[in-house]
């Protein structure tokens, strides 16, 4: 029986740690949670901390932007943070660049950048605000191995 | 040489298991720690490639020191229906299933040595193997 | 192999030679050394060598590679490191083992048959031995070469810390594959340990680049935004920016400037600090 992942919800934001190695199922259970309890909370962000994760592979890439893409439609913002280094480095090489996912340093950082998007929004200004770093090859940026 | 680990691949944990074995190879074999993140993500594709399309496999990793150099290797293989077209498969973005397509690809980018063995209805062996630097 | 006879004589000629043998074998090794060990290291290190070259004549092997040997082996694997690290020359490190046939010759002007037999014998695996030390003593070497590469690899390197959030790394020289990545990893790393969300790749000292170098950088850059932090090349000069048109290296939306000055003012920008202008003198609040 793999383990389930916690989902936390801290005011308007869902929060969602992963502490383990996940096997494949309890990365799609997390997916198909996740999206749901969007909808039920009502919830404008989404923070997914990888800091403790060691490989992200592409079926763990596939879901972090599905989600993002899922909670996009469902009109919240995805941020995920923590990534490290290496992990960084081999999703590059791998080929996966998270196209249009939002990324942070830190806890900290991601949810200032929720923060940020929600005065925007309120304020109805929709410009990129410094600070905000979205993922991915640059349009048309060609890399060939 | 070491004694090589055997796993077999056969559900969800096989993968989780495969990462498990080839990262403490890795650090046994002293990889730095991008080479290991590196090596035990194409070892997760290939495992995840072997469960989904080769109906399960199995795992053989092993510290190998050939010419000086040390490093890790890691054979995959499975009895499944093979890929017909080798070139093919090794492109990016091409897929049989519901993938990414970055599986066989992604993989060979990660690792030093790639050799991709297969024939239709002869199964599929992967053999990897990333030096130490 | 062909030594059937076994190692008896030999062992009793060595044992037969005994101090006067030894004392020989310190005097020619700590002469040749030119007095930069003491005699009484020199004395000591041969000794143990003795000892361990009787022990495994005594298991009636002359396989310098078989199981008797091994402790010889491993005294001797010591000292060629030793003496690597201390700058001697490969003829020097050999001359421990070979001086001892040197040590050996008074012996043989008095003595029989049956000793000089053992004394070829002695001189085939002393051979041996002098080869087995010089392969340590180039391992130990090639080991040295190797550290001294990574270090100057880390000194050309460097990442600095320009402002609040705003690293960055001054490329001088020729960049190749493996330095690339090297500056990849360690830039990364900094991002994360001074929290930094801006980074500037300045390559004002890079003579050229190549296509696998552009796009090292390249996936630096995409790497950092998965981190979540943004870079900012600077530097670029005329002949590279051609090389890259030519190469049909696409840089697409990755901010490029002229100078460290502009990208230093435009990473501030993005990280929300401000610039005001006091009579000509640009301060950063």
């Amino acid at each position: 029986m793999s383990e389930q992942v916690p989902i936390l919800q801290i005011g308007q934001v869902l929060l969602v740690s992963i502490q383990t190695d996940l096997d494949d199922h309890a990365v799609m259970r997390l997916q198909d949670e996740l999206a749901s309890r969007v909808v039920e909370s009502m919830a404008d962000g989404v923070v997914i901390d990888i800091t403790a994760v060691e490989i992200v592979d592409s079926f763990v890439g596939r879901m972090l932007a599905t989600i993002a893409t899922i909670s996009r439609l469902l009109d919240a913002d995805t941020v995920v943070v923590g990534m490290r280094p290496a992990v960084a480095i081999t999703l590059v090489e791998l080929g996966l660049s998270l196209g249009g996912v939002t990324t942070a340093l830190t806890l900290d950082k991601g949810l200032r950048v929720l923060e940020r998007r929600r005065l925007e929004a309120a304020a109805g200004d929709g410009d990129a605000e410094p600070g905000a770093v979205e993922a991915g090859f640059p349009p048309g940026g060609a890399i060939d191995s | 040489m070491t004694e090589p680990a055997v796993l077999s691949i056969t559900g969800n944990n096989g993968v989780v298991m495969a990462r498990q074995t080839v990262r403490s190879l890795a650090q046994d074999c002293r990889l730095s720690l991008v080479e290991q993140t590196k090596l035990v993500t194409a070892a997760s594709e290939l495992a995840r490639n072997a469960l989904i399309y080769g109906g399960g496999g199995t795992m053989t990793a092993s510290i190998v020191d050939e010419f000086g150099r040390r490093g890790v290797r890691v054979v995959f293989a499975d009895q499944g229906p093979g890929i017909a077209d080798v070139d093919l498969a090794l492109t990016d973005g091409w897929t049989s299933g519901n993938g990414m397509g970055l599986g066989l690809s992604g993989s060979r980018r990660l690792v030093d040595d790639f050799v991709l063995d297969s024939a239709v209805g002869r199964g599929t062996t992967v053999t990897i193997t990333k030096w130490a630097r | 192999m062909a030594a059937a006879s076994g190692t008896e004589s030999l062992v009793t000629l060595l044992s037969r030679a005994g101090e006067d043998l030894a004392a020989g074998w310190v005097d020619r090794v700590s002469s040749s050394l030119g007095g930069r060990v003491s005699k009484a290291e020199v004395e000591s290190e041969l000794r143990e060598l003795y000892t361990a070259l009787l022990a495994a004549l005594r298991q009636e092997s002359v396989d310098v590679y078989g199981e008797a040997f091994g402790e010889l082996r491993a005294l001797l694997t010591e000292l060629s490191r030793s003496r690597a690290r201390q700058g001697f020359s490969p003829t020097e490190t050999a001359l421990s083992v070979f001086s001892l046939k040197q040590a050996l010759e008074p012996v043989l002007s008095d003595g029989n048959e049956d000793d000089v037999r053992a004394y070829l014998q002695l001189s085939s695996l002393l051979d041996g031995l002098g080869l087995f030390t010089i392969e340590a003593y180039t391992r130990t070497r090639e080991e040295l070469i190797a550290a001294q590469a990574e270090q100057l690899l880390e000194l050309s390197t460097p990442v600095v810390k320009l402002w609040d959030g705003v690293i960055g790394v001054p490329l001088v020289g020729t960049l190749d594959s493996a330095r690339t990545m090297v500056v990849m990893e360690k830039m990364l790393q900094s991002l994360l340990d001074t929290g930094s969300e801006q980074a500037i790749i300045d390559i004002t000292g890079v003579p050229a680049v190549d296509t696998e170098v552009a796009q090292h950088l390249l996936k630096t850059v995409v790497a950092a935004r998965l981190m979540g932090a943004e870079c900012t090349i600077s530097g670029i000069r005329p002949q590279i920016a051609q090389t890259i048109v030519a190469l049909g290296i696409d840089f697409g939306d990755i901010a490029t400037k002229a100078t460290l000055a502009d990208a230093l003012r435009h990473a501030l920008r993005r990280a929300g600090t401000t610039l005001s202008t006091t009579s000509g003198t640009g301060v950063a609040r």
